[in-house]
């Protein structure tokens, strides 16, 4: 079983890199961006028998900092 | 006093700390690698040294947090112990939830390697008691990731509170309401962005971080 996990900083919160990419499509020419925020994706392979809270629960304890960010599970077949 | 400072892969200024630990509080503090599960019985201080563990990967200070000897931390932080994170020890110590908030990438995206004004607002604490209240002074920043984050209503509680340790004298870092170091809400945990480790004798230029640690020996005394 594959899931990967999406980690986004939460509503609100400054994403001063997302800003300096959203400036350099600009200067490439990309009219029409509104805005930018960067992630990241966290690609787990996992044993059949692990379970959402598992997963949930690695979320939480490591993969996102609670303070800053929010995170999406998308499980992948 | 007995000091202990944690070594991580990665950490670069556990040495530096090690030495202003010795010079100002004078003994020589043990030097414990990160896997230990136990620390030294009766610690004046614990410090988290500088650097960039595990390489920043994942976020700064996040891999470090799990590792085995911050149990120890956690459970010796709980009964009281000081702990003092300087730089990726502050990063480390917030990722840890021995302290409130996070630190993001700089404001500006560059990493920022120069002197900084500071005021102290909290002289209370084991570590800035010797300073004076508002008191100004100077120590070094090198860090990438030192802008401090937390929501409206933890900074609130903060400020309230009297945590809010130190503060820039300027926007620095993005840091919301330019606060550069923090105290847990027992007072026995701080982190800062800043390196007083770096400031103690007339050949760093300067000896305004001097008093963090020979603040720390007005308690044990």
């Amino acid at each position: 079983m594959k899931a990967n996990v999406h980690v986004t900083l939460k509503n609100g919160v400054l994403d001063p890199q997302g800003k300096a990419i959203h400036h350099a499509l600009e200067r490439l020419g990309f009219s029409g961006v509104n805005n930018v925020r960067v992630g990241r994706l966290i690609e787990l392979d996992l044993d059949d028998n692990v379970t959402d809270q598992e997963i949930e629960d690695m979320c939480r304890k490591l993969l996102a900092n609670m303070v800053i960010e929010s995170f999406h599970i998308e499980k992948v077949a | 006093m007995k000091a202990a400072v944690l070594v991580f892969p990665g950490s670069n200024c556990d040495r530096d700390l090690a030495v202003a630990i010795e010079k100002i509080c004078g003994t020589e503090p043990a030097m414990v690698w990160h896997q230990e599960t136990e620390l030294p019985d009766d610690l004046d201080l614990i410090a988290v040294p500088g650097g960039f563990s595990y390489g920043d990967y994942l976020r700064s200070g996040a891999m470090a947090a799990r590792s085995a000897v911050m149990s120890a931390v956690v459970k010796q932080a709980d009964r009281g112990v000081p702990v003092l994170g300087i730089c990726n020890g502050f990063q480390i110590l917030t990722e840890a939830g021995l302290l409130p908030g996070a630190l993001m990438r700089n404001a500006g995206l560059s990493f920022i390697c120069r002197n900084v004004g500071l005021e102290v607002l909290n002289t209370a604490s084991s570590f800035t008691r010797l300073y004076k209240k508002n008191q100004k002074i100077h120590l070094p920043v090198a860090h990438h990731d030192g802008n401090f984050s937390a929501d409206e209503a933890t900074l609130d509680q903060l400020e309230d509170e009297g945590r809010v340790a130190l503060r820039y004298t300027e926007n620095v870092n993005g840091s919301a309401r330019n606060i550069a170091g923090v105290l847990n809400k027992k007072g026995n945990v701080l982190g800062l962005m800043p390196h007083p480790e770096r400031m103690i004798e007339a050949a760093h230029g300067g000896k305004d971080g001097y008093n963090m640690f020979a603040s720390l020996m007005q308690v044990v005394a």
